[in-house]
C-alpha cells in the first residue's frame, strides 16, 4: 500500500517538477544571458493560463486553445521585451526589480479588468479526465501523465535546441560570456527578442497545463515565481541543465514534503499539533533544500559562468 | 570646482520645515475634519522607519535583502506575545516590550546575517528570502498565536503618564522615534562606519585588501537594520492592535524594497519619500480610477526611466 502511495507521489513530484522546469528554463536564460531579473515572468504564466482557458472555451477544444495561447503569449512576451525590458538590460538589478514589479501590478490589474476577480473555470479536457492503470493497483490521472509526457518532450527539444543548433550555440555563448559573444558579432538584440518569446511560450505552456489542476486566478504567477527562482538558484544561474535538475529536486521535495511530513509527524506528535505543523514544515522543506545546496555549492549545482 | 555652499545651506532648512509641518499635522488635519488621517500619517512614518532601515542595507551597504519583513513581523509578534502570555503592566509596558522587540529583531538578524552574508548577489537575495519565508510558515502554523488568522491585541502598549491609546499621542511618539532614527542614520552615514559601508558596496575586494573587516561591518549593519525593523514592527502591531504572519511574507519584504528603490537608494530621505509616495498613491488613486493599480504601475515605470535615482534623487542634481 505505502509502496503504491510512494510511486504515486513520485509521479506527482515529477509532474510538478517538469512544469517548474518550463518556468525556470526561461527565467534562468533571461537572467543568465540578459542579466535581467524579471519578476514579471510569473505574469506571463498567469496570462498563458487565462488565455488557454478562454481560447479553449472559444474554440471548443483543448489542443487548439493551448496552441493559440502559446502563440499569443509568445507575442506578448516579445512585445514586452521590445517595449520595456530591452531598455533595462544596462540598468542595475534594483531598477529592474522596481520596473518588473510595476509590470506585475499592471498585468494583475489588467487581468482583473478583462476577466474579473473570480477565478476562471478551466477543466481537464474530457478525453484526458479518466485515469490509467499503470501497475496492478496503481491507477494514475491521464491528464497528469500527459503533463509528464509534454514536460519530458519539451525538455528533450530544449536540450537539442541548445546543444545542437546554431541559435543554441549563441545562447550558450551568451550565457558564459556576454561581452565576448557580442564582440564576436552575435546579433544579441534579435537573439534576446527571440529568446524572450520562447521563454514566454514555455510559461504559457506551464500555465495551460497546470491551470486545470491549480486555480486560474490573479496572483497565481507570484506564488510560483518564487519557486521558479528557487529552482534557478539551486541549478545555477544561466544553466538550463541546472534548471532541469533543480526543478525535479524542488518538485519532488515539495510533493514529498506535503504528502509525507504530516503523516510522519503524526507518528510521534499529538494529531492536532502534527496537523498544524505539517503543512508548514512541508512548505519550509524547499527553502531548507536551497540553503543546503547553496552551503554545498554557493554558485548552484551547474554554474554556467567561468 | 567650488562647493555650492549656499545650496547645501539651503538644504539644511527644509528638514526643519518638514518637522514643523509634521508637528502641526494633527492640528491641521483636525481643522479640516480629517482626523482619520492621523493614523494614516502614523502608518506612513512606521513604514518609512522600516524602509529607512532597509535602505541602510540596500542603499548604503549594497546588501539587497528580500527578507526584511522577517524582523518587522518578529518585532510585532514580540509585543503581541508578551501581552498575551503575561498581560499586566510590566509585559505591556512600551519601556519593556519595544526594546525587547528591537532585541529580538537584532538577534534574529545576527543569526540570519551570519549565514546569508557569506553569499553574494542573487544568492544573498534568495537566502534572505528563504529565512523570512521559513519564519512566515512557522507563525502560520502556531495555532496558539492565531495561525493564519493573526492575533488581536486588547490594547496598545502603555507608557507611564502617556496615553498611547489616543491616536494623536501615538502619532507624536512615532514621530519622535522616527526623527531620532533618521538623526542616527544620518550620523552613521557621515561617520566612518557609513563610509566603510559605501566602500564595501562599491568594491568589496578593495575594502578587504585595505584591511577592513568587511564581514563584520556588514553584519553590524544587518543587526542594526534588524533592530530598527523590529521597532517598526512593534509600532505597527500597536497601531493596528493586530499582528499576522502576512507581516513577514515575502511580498511585504518586496513592497518595502520597492519603497526604498522608489524613494532613493542610499539617500537619508529615501525611505520616507518612498513610503509616503507609495502609501499616498494607494490611498488617493482608488478614488479616481477603478483599475488604479495600472496607473500605479505606469507611475513606477516612469520613475525607473525618468528618475533613475529615485524620488529623493530628484531634488539633488
Amino acid at each position: 500500500m505505502s509502496g503504491l502511495l510512494f510511486a504515486e507521489q513520485c509521479l506527482n513530484g515529477l509532474q510538478f517538477g517538469l512544469m517548474l522546469f518550463l518556468l525556470a528554463a526561461g527565467l534562468t536564460l533571461v537572467f543568465g544571458i540578459m542579466d535581467l531579473i524579471n519578476l514579471a515572468h510569473g505574469s506571463l504564466y498567469m496570462l498563458g493560463a487565462y488565455l488557454a482557458a478562454t481560447l479553449t472555451q472559444v474554440t471548443g477544444s483543448f489542443l487548439p486553445g493551448v496552441a493559440l495561447a502559446l502563440l499569443a503569449t509568445a507575442l506578448v512576451g516579445m512585445l514586452l521585451e521590445w517595449s520595456v525590458l530591452r531598455h533595462l538590460y544596462r540598468r542595475d538589478h534594483l531598477s529592474q526589480v522596481l520596473a518588473t514589479f510595476a509590470l506585475i501590478l499592471i498585468a494583475n490589474e489588467a487581468t482583473r479588468a478583462i476577466w474579473g476577480v473570480q477565478p476562471l473555470s478551466f477543466n481537464v479536457p474530457a478525453a484526458l479526465s479518466g485515469s490509467v492503470e499503470l501497475l496492478p493497483g496503481l491507477s494514475y490521472s491521464a491528464f497528469r501523465l500527459t503533463i509528464i509526457a509534454v514536460g519530458l518532450l519539451v525538455a528533450a527539444l530544449l536540450y537539442l535546441l541548445i546543444g545542437r543548433t546554431r541559435i543554441g550555440m549563441l545562447v550558450r555563448a551568451g550565457a558564459s560570456n556576454r561581452a565576448m559573444a557580442t564582440a564576436m558579432g552575435t546579433n544579441i538584440q534579435r537573439l534576446f527578442t527571440v529568446l524572450f518569446g520562447v521563454g514566454a511560450a514555455l510559461c504559457a505552456l506551464a500555465g495551460a497545463m497546470l491551470g486545470p489542476l491549480l486555480a486560474v486566478q490573479v496572483g497565481m504567477g507570484e506564488n510560483i515565481l518564487i519557486l521558479a527562482f528557487v529552482v534557478v538558484v539551486i541549478g545555477g544561474i544561466g544553466s538550463v541543465r541546472g534548471a532541469f535538475v533543480g526543478a525535479l529536486l524542488v518538485g519532488v521535495v515539495d510533493t514529498f514534503g506535503r504528502a509525507f511530513v504530516p503523516l510522519t509527524l503524526r507518528q510521534f506528535l499529538p494529531p492536532a499539533l502534527a496537523d498544524a505543523a505539517g503543512p508548514s514544515l512541508a512548505a519550509i522543506s524547499i527553502y531548507i533544500l536551497m540553503i543546503l545546496v547553496l552551503l554545498w555549492k554557493p554558485q548552484g549545482l551547474f554554474p554556467s559562468r567561468a | 570646482m567650488t562647493m555650492p555652499t549656499g545650496y547645501s545651506r539651503g538644504l539644511a532648512y527644509w528638514p526643519l520645515a518638514l518637522l514643523a509641518l509634521a508637528l502641526l499635522l494633527p492640528q491641521l488635519l483636525g481643522m479640516f475634519g480629517f482626523d482619520f488621517y492621523v493614523s494614516f500619517a502614523t502608518r506612513i512614518m512606521i513604514m518609512a522607519l522600516l524602509a529607512s532601515s532597509l535602505n541602510l542595507l540596500v542603499g548604503t551597504g549594497g546588501m539587497v535583502s528580500l527578507g526584511h519583513a522577517a524582523f518587522f513581523g518578529a518585532g510585532a509578534y514580540t509585543v503581541a506575545i508578551l501581552a498575551r502570555e503575561w498581560g499586566g503592566t510590566p509585559a505591556t509596558s512600551a519601556l519593556l516590550s519595544w526594546p525587547l522587540a528591537m532585541l529580538v529583531g537584532a538577534l534574529l538578524a545576527a543569526f540570519i546575517g551570519a549565514i546569508c552574508l557569506r553569499t553574494k548577489g542573487v544568492y544573498f537575495i534568495m537566502s534572505t528570502l528563504a529565512f523570512a519565508q521559513m519564519l512566515f510558515y512557522v507563525f502560520l502554523s502556531l495555532k496558539s498565536y492565531g495561525g493564519d488568522d493573526g492575533m488581536s491585541l486588547t490594547q496598545r502598549s502603555t507608557l507611564p503618564g502617556i496615553d498611547l491609546g489616543a491616536d494623536v499621542v501615538f502619532y507624536y511618539v512615532v514621530l519622535a522615534l522616527f526623527a531620532v532614527a533618521l538623526l542616527l542614520l544620518g550620523r552613521l552615514d557621515r561617520a566612518r562606519f557609513g563610509k566603510v559601508l559605501r566602500g564595501i558596496k562599491d568594491n568589496e575586494l578593495r575594502m578587504e585588501s585595505l584591511g577592513f573587516a568587511v564581514f563584520r561591518f556588514k553584519l553590524v549593519a544587518f543587526i542594526l537594520a534588524g533592530a530598527m525593523a523590529g521597532l517598526a514592527g512593534a509600532l505597527m502591531g500597536n497601531l493596528n492592535n493586530f499582528v499576522s504572519p502576512n507581516m513577514m511574507h515575502w511580498e511585504q519584504s518586496g513592497v518595502v524594497l520597492v519603497m526604498v528603490i522608489l524613494g532613493g537608494l542610499g539617500r537619508l530621505w529615501g525611505g520616507l519619500a518612498g513610503a509616503a509616495a507609495m502609501l499616498l498613491l494607494e490611498e488617493i488613486l482608488p478614488n479616481f480610477l477603478p483599475h488604479w493599480q495600472i496607473l500605479l504601475g505606469v507611475i513606477l515605470l516612469a520613475v525607473v526611466f525618468f528618475a533613475p535615482r529615485g524620488l529623493a534623487g530628484i531634488f539633488r542634481a
